[in-house]
């Protein structure tokens, strides 16, 4: 690159920037500021005003959301790690028949949206009596073909020999299952856990449909509930609250970023 | 009781075509059997039909006397070493050495043993806490053996060791491996497309092509009496010059284009019938002394300088022929030379079916001698 384009492409960068990170500034900056102010169109809070904070956990359980979301996210994660591990390991050692039908069935599957789902996924929950539980919020999303489909291209880098040796070794398949291919692909492991937790994390429309009440009702519903739709929407308060319920997620992939960028690339540069 | 037993092995994956047919062999304890053929023809196959990984269309293994057909791999008390090691990379040499010995309930006393004993043998002792990755290819090599000495099973299957190793490492670990096999008297079944593996290795081979036995022996055997043409031109280096021959009244023409003449004595050596396959091993193609009788004239088309010896490439109608001279010959492409052949060294086969119907009767300077 020409030295002097390296000032402009710069300061492309840095606008970019900003406008990306524009609401997130926005948001900070309207969850300390007095709601008169931000009606009266002053976004800049002269001082740190926690009474936005304050208000949003008085308004909503907010807290118990977070825990609800926690539980739901982490069992959920959990899950679908396992059967995705143990589908790809069927779909890459275990031959049988079909195994290219069954496997082409699944990825097709990925080309439904989510959304289409939903009605059925619902009629079911509802017909189990599973409405309001953490059970109907974890169950339609158990199986991640996204998450087969990574596991199993990473898996077929492992060489079948390796298979084999633990065969006439004696190693059972689970043996085989834990002990060699699970650490080998751990990192993808890491990656997927991180995405999996987000998405559920910030699931909205699914957490909406299955639950009414608020024993079971996760952040983003809550988040949902600072909003009044009778009066005017305390600003402030919403900026708080979504604040506060974006801050593990923002944790989670902070610490997790170099794990991520590993599992994205690992199989690429062997 | 031979240690493994194949009656009539064939092996087929689609019920049409036969990856291994009709195979019949006996292993004896504590002998390294050698599996050779070009690639494709169906020895590692074999191997792993021996090991369990595959399974047997038609036939009967004997393991030990014990019928072994359906055996769960885990139940035949082998090991196995493959091509590319087989280690696992997120495991220490250590680990990778000692895997297996778990589920088989070794003690761990018993384990250290024996990891003691192996890494010492196959000097690996300082490598224990490294990773696979951080070794060379050797070394890997050497865990693969070390891993196989420590299960201590009777027998060791072999699927090309030593192919993914430099030649001259390969040189050093041919004889590694035959050492120890002779110490811990293994019975090792060895899988390779190398000849020269085949011939130093083995104290019984087998050559396999397109999936059928070629032939069984000794070393020597394979050597000195090929069965047929395909094993006379796959074991020897450089390979064994294979042409047609016809009688006539003034001697053998090869290749239509080289007349070899007869004396009385070769005349009434030679087999029945008056059209065959020839086969003459390149060290039988010797210079001819200057004023000598019955040579042959020949061209030369290149030389390959060895140092200590030196081939002459020349051309038999069709087919390019190699002789080995000891010494340094400096020769000139087109030049021509004379050479003198015996149809006593050579190898007559069937001209259409390629058996063998006369080995070459005496093998000049080449008859097994015992120092």
């Amino acid at each position: 690159m020409k030295k002097a384009a390296i000032p402009v492409t710069y300061a492309i960068l840095i606008l970019a920037a900003l406008v990306m990170c524009f609401p997130v500034l926005f948001s900070i900056a309207l969850s300390f500021s007095d709601l008169n102010d931000i009606l009266a169109g002053d976004y800049i809070p002269d001082s740190l005003n926690l009474t936005n904070y304050i208000n949003a956990f008085s308004t909503q359980p907010l807290l118990h959301y977070m825990l609800n979301s926690a539980i739901v996210g982490v069992l959920s994660t959990a899950l679908e790690i396992i059967f995705a591990l143990l589908a790809a390991y069927a779909i890459v050692f275990i031959p049988f028949r079909a195994k290219k039908v069954v496997f082409l069935i699944m990825m097709a599957t990925m080309m439904i949206p989510g959304e289409v789902l939903v009605i059925t996924n619902f009629q079911t929950i509802r017909s189990w009596d599973m409405l309001n539980t953490y059970q109907g919020l974890i169950l339609p999303g158990l199986a991640s073909t996204f998450g087969i489909f990574l596991f199993r291209q990473n898996m077929m880098q492992i060489p079948l020999e390796l298979k084999e040796a633990s065969t006439v070794a004696g190693v059972s398949e689970f043996g085989f299952f834990w002990k060699i291919v699970a650490p080998m692909v751990v990192n993808t492991v890491v990656t997927l856990a991180i995405y999996f937790f987000l998405v559920s994390w910030n699931s909205y429309m699914w957490p909406l449909l299955s639950t009414t009440e608020d024993t079971v009702r996760t952040v983003q519903i809550g988040l949902r509930q600072l909003k009044n739709t009778e009066a005017v929407s305390d600003y402030g308060m919403m900026a708080a609250g979504a604040m506060v319920t974006s801050l593990p997620t923002l944790l989670l992939i902070f610490f997790g970023q170099k794990r991520l960028q590993e599992g994205m690339t690992k199989g690429a540069i062997k | 009781m031979h240690k493994i037993e194949i009656r009539d092995l064939t092996k087929s994956y689609d019920g049409k075509t036969n990856i291994l047919e009709e195979i019949s062999l006996d292993v004896e304890e504590g002998e390294f059997y050698v599996l050779v053929g070009p690639s494709g023809c169906g020895k590692s196959t074999l191997l792993r039909v021996i090991a369990g990984l595959e399974k047997i269309t038609s036939g009967t293994l004997m393991i030990d006397g014990k019928i072994a057909n359906n055996m769960p791999p885990k139940d035949r008390n082998l090991s196995m070493v493959f091509q590319n090691y087989a280690l696992y990379p997120h495991m220490t040499v250590k680990d990778n050495i000692l895997f297996g010995l778990d589920v088989k309930k070794v003690p761990k006393a018993e384990q250290k043993r024996r990891l003691d004993e192996a890494a010492e043998m196959l000097g690996l002792t300082q490598y224990l806490k490294r990773k696979p990755r951080e070794l060379s290819g050797g070394q890997r090599q050497r865990v693969a053996l070390a891993r196989s000495v420590c299960s201590q099973s009777p027998i060791c299957l072999m699927d090309e060791p030593l192919s993914n190793l430099d030649a001259k490492l390969r040189g050093q670990m041919r004889n590694e491996i035959r050492r120890l096999q002779k110490k811990l008297g293994l019975t090792v079944i060895y899988v390779t497309h190398d000849q020269v593996e085949a011939m130093t290795m083995g104290d019984h081979i087998m050559v396999l092509h397109g999936g059928k036995i070629q032939q069984m022996g000794t070393p020597l055997e394979l050597y000195n009496q090929p069965a047929n043409t395909f094993v006379a031109g796959f074991i020897g280096s450089p390979q064994m010059n294979l042409t047609q021959a016809t009688l006539t009244e003034k001697g053998l023409l090869l290749g239509g284009d080289l007349l070899v003449p007869l004396n009385e004595e070769e005349r009434a050596n030679l087999p029945e019938g008056n059209q065959w396959q020839i086969g003459v091993r390149a060290e039988q193609i010797e210079p001819a002394a200057p004023g000598q009788q019955d040579t042959c004239l020949v061209y030369a088309t290149s030389t390959e300088m060895m140092g200590n010896e030196t081939q002459v490439l020349f051309h038999v109608g069709d087919t390019l022929f190699t002789a080995r001279w000891t010494g340094q010959y400096i020769i000139d492409p087109g030049q021509h030379l004379h050479v003198s052949l015996s149809a006593d060294d050579f190898h007559f086969f069937d001209k259409d079916k390629g058996t063998l119907i006369r080995p070459a009767l005496h093998i000049k300077g080449f008859t097994a001698q015992i120092a």
